[in-house]
């Protein structure tokens, strides 16, 4: 059987991965889909230490079920900004959207 | 009716009057002058009734009408307001009420009410006269009505209060505000034409001359009731309590007196300030700078005549400890004795050599009044209230009179356009014929001020006060009166001569014209009473006319005093006053008779040099003036200038600039550099790190990313770093 540090090791990669999607890409949308990478691998770990450790309860699986469906509403939440940000400014790129700046 | 009610109600009517107009009628005229002339008529009218009862009521002096009520709580008893009319506030309130009704009718002709407005008449000054246009547009001047008539009989109703409260009151301290306020009035009268300087100073001369007085007076009262405990008539004159104050010395062994010679000189002092005597009369002819109706208002009915009541009202006090068989007076009647004669004939010659005809009038007065203090002070009471009744009618009519002739004359310079002095004697003359009225009623009075026999009232009353001196062998005062009697004779007759007979000395004269009958129907009446007043007070042996008609002013006032000593008739003063009184008026007809315009006054050539120092009034106002007005502008100048000015803003001024220097300092070396530093400091600091934080915020959101993941790293580095040292 696969050890859980495999598991742990595994999801570490993939978060790190996000995060830098998240902080180094330029395009909007990458970055999203860097978000959902974290989020995926916040999902591996829920699920791998459910079935390493209390395999007996249903909680991880929920909590993992929760996330995933989060992981929907925002991603749906999310583009719709970034349609409706690239209709009035014609771009997505993060660094351009900078109307809060002071 | 309560006749207790009816003497309360007395000082009512003139003192609503006076609130009447000033807040409400002050604007109209009629309304003003109806009110007063209707309150002292209801005053009047009320007070004939009190006096017709105080006569019929037997023993009055014993059961006087009397009630009072408590005022105000001190120590252990109360001040009372109360009134009180026994024979002498009855005989008082007789010929107030009389003189003042006459003065206030008398005063709506004087103030010309009914006359157009003048061309140029100020407020503060006397009317100037109008210019009016006939149909044909002939333009002649006429007089015009007063600027400020209205407050005029303000001031005269608040006048007429003051009078009738002090003649009413049953104590010393309500008489000293009746007193008082006589004062006030008599300030703001004589100055009624303020924006006249010489009237400015008479009226600051006349309340300043009198408060001198008052202050003695107050002083006194104030000593009679540490003595006494109380100031109500009643309480002090009972024999008890005046037994006592004779016994008692007087506070510091004052001259070896007793304590009543104090309290007597003390209160006698006011009377010196109020009635003009010597050395405190030089107020009295400057006061002729007011309206003539206050003149007779100051000089006849009220004001002079309060200070005589006073010494009557107060002369069982002032002749506590008298012996009339002893022959020796207390001293406050020595006093009085001294002061009164010699105020007699030293007022009698000033008269002599004055040319206004209101100046020789107010020398008279004093004079006159000189003879009552002196007739008090030789014990003769009945016969110095005798006076005081006579000399208030004759005085009012004299004033309204000469009141009467300057407002004839100034018709007539109205009507010449020829600018002379309306008041100056000499240039009148011939006037009995344009002003019959006047002249007749002039005469009267005269005659009764020069003491003219049998006929006048001046004379029954003069002969008394001489029958008396010579009765007490007082012989000095009998020749200083008599002397002064002779003088007033002669000076009576200059002035009627050169007023009135003769021929017009100026065009003015020539064009004078007789006073509407507002004026003549007072002159009137008080001319019965200058004839009249004196027949109720004939001794009782007089030759032929004694006996005729009873003495009812020996019997009725004498009692106030108990059972007053009957004087024998003796033949020897009436000769002296027959001879005085027409030895007099004859000298003064035939130097005057033939003097014509332009001559010098007849008595300047006689007396020559002397002549100019009775014409300056023995230089008294100089004398005063370097004495006492000097000084004390001085000393004003000097409190003002040095003191004040110097010393006192100096030192302020000092402390200023020291409170200024550590001020400034305080400022500059604390407040700003430490407190507004720190303040300012703290602001900088703010905006300086605010500033300098502000790119941080680039609005990139990976930038924020990175922070928070830094300092979240950061956080879990720390947390780690602590558990893993644990």
């Amino acid at each position: 059987m696969v050890p859980l540090s495999w598991y742990m090791i595994f999801a570490a990669a993939l978060f790190s991965t996000g995060l830098f999607g998240v902080l180094a890409r330029k395009n909007a949308v990458a970055i999203l889909m860097g978000v959902e990478l974290m989020l995926n691998a916040v999902n591996i770990n829920l699920v791998a230490l459910w079935r390493y450790r209390t395999p007996e309860g249903i909680a991880g699986q929920v909590w993992a079920v929760i996330v995933i469906a989060v992981a929907a509403a925002e991603v749906a939440v999310g583009l719709a900004l970034f349609i409706s940000v690239y209709r009035r400014r014609k771009t997505v790129v993060a660094d351009e959207i900078d109307l809060m700046k002071w | 009716m309560n006749i207790n009610a009816l003497i309360w109600f007395l000082p009512l009517p003139p003192i609503l009057a006076f609130f009447l107009i000033v807040l409400v009628a002050n604007r109209k005229n009629w309304i003003s002058h109806t009110l007063a002339i209707l309150a002292v008529l209801l005053t009047w009218a009320a007070g004939m009734v009190v006096f017709f009862q105080a006569i019929q009521t037997e023993h009055l002096a014993l059961h006087p009408f009397e009630s009072a009520i408590n005022w105000f709580a001190v120590g252990s008893g109360y001040f009372q307001i109360g009134v009180l009319i026994d024979p002498l506030s009855t005989m008082t309130l007789f010929f107030v009420i009389w003189t003042v009704l006459m003065i206030f009718i008398y005063s709506v002709g004087y103030h010309n009410f009914g006359q157009p407005k003048g061309d140029h008449d100020r407020p503060g000054l006397p009317p100037h006269g109008a210019t009016l246009s006939d149909a044909h547009g002939h333009k002649h001047t006429v007089m015009s009505i007063e600027p400020m008539y209205a407050r005029f009989f303000a001031f005269i109703a608040l006048f007429a209060f003051g009078m009738i409260v002090l003649v009413i009151s049953n104590n010393l301290l309500t008489l000293f505000m009746g007193w008082e306020i006589m004062g006030l009035c008599s300030y703001l009268l004589i100055g009624f034409w303020y924006a006249k300087p010489s009237a400015r100073a008479a009226m600051i001369k006349a309340f300043m001359t009198t408060r001198v007085g008052d202050v003695f007076m107050l002083l006194g009262i104030a000593y009679l009731y540490t003595q006494t405990g109380t100031l109500t008539y009643t309480e002090i004159f009972r024999p008890a309590v005046l037994e006592k104050l004779v016994a008692t010395p007087a506070v510091f062994g004052l001259f070896g007196w007793s304590a009543a010679a104090l309290i007597g000189v003390l209160i006698f002092i006011g009377t010196i300030g109020k009635s003009a005597q010597f050395p405190l009369h030089v107020w009295l002819p400057d006061a002729m700078e007011g309206p003539t109706p206050v003149s007779a208002m100051i000089h006849a009915a009220t004001m002079v005549s309060a200070g005589v009541f006073l010494v009557l009202r107060m002369f069982p006090l002032l002749a506590a400890g008298w012996e009339p068989a002893a022959g020796q007076l207390t001293p406050p009647m020595m006093f009085m004795t001294v002061i009164g004669s010699f105020t007699a004939l030293f007022a009698a010659t000033i008269a002599v050599a004055q040319n206004d005809i209101k100046r020789v009038l107010a020398y008279s007065t004093i004079s006159q009044l000189g003879f009552m203090i002196a007739a008090l002070g030789i014990g003769a009471y009945v016969a110095a209230a005798f006076h005081l009744f006579t000399h208030a009618f004759f005085k009012a009519l004299l004033f309204l009179g000469s009141g009467s002739v300057i407002h004839g004359m100034e018709h007539g310079v109205l009507h010449t356009n020829d600018h002379i002095d309306a008041q100056n004697m000499f240039n009148m003359g011939g006037l009995r014929k344009k002003m019959p009225l006047t002249f007749w009623t002039f005469v009267i009075g005269g005659l009764a001020l020069a003491g003219f026999p049998i006929l006048t009232a001046g004379f029954w009353s003069k002969d008394e006060i001489l029958a008396e001196a010579f009765h007490s062998q007082q012989w000095v005062v009998l020749a200083t009166l008599a002397l002064a009697a002779l003088l007033t004779a002669f000076y009576t007759m200059r002035q009627i001569t050169l007023t009135f007979l003769g021929k017009a000395r100026t065009p003015a004269a020539d064009h004078a014209h007789e006073t509407p009958w507002t004026m003549t129907f007072p002159l009137v009446v008080l001319a019965v009473f200058a004839v009249g007043a004196g027949w109720f007070g004939i001794g009782k042996d007089f030759p032929l006319l004694g006996g005729l008609l009873p003495n009812v002013f020996h019997d009725f006032v004498g009692s106030t005093i108990g059972e007053a000593e009957v004087v024998q008739f003796s033949i020897w003063p009436l000769l002296i006053s027959l001879l005085v009184a027409l030895g007099g008026l004859t000298l003064g007809w035939l130097v005057y008779r033939n003097y014509q315009v332009g001559e010098v006054d007849p008595v300047q050539k006689t007396l020559g040099s002397v002549y100019k120092i009775l014409q300056k009034k023995y230089y008294f106002d100089e004398l005063y003036d370097t004495i006492f007005v000097r000084p004390a502008v001085w000393l004003s100048d000097v409190f003002a200038n040095w003191v004040d000015r110097t010393v006192i803003d100096g030192f302020l001024h000092a402390i200023a600039n020291v409170v200024g220097v550590i001020g400034s300092f305080l400022r500059n070396y604390i407040d700003k550099p430490v407190i507004n530093g720190f303040g300012d400091l703290m602001a900088s600091i703010t905006q300086r790190l605010g500033f300098n934080l502000r790119p941080v915020q680039t609005g990139k959101i990976q930038q924020y990313m990175v922070y928070a993941l830094t300092t979240a790293a950061i956080f879990a580095a720390v947390y780690f770093w602590i558990i893993s040292s644990r």
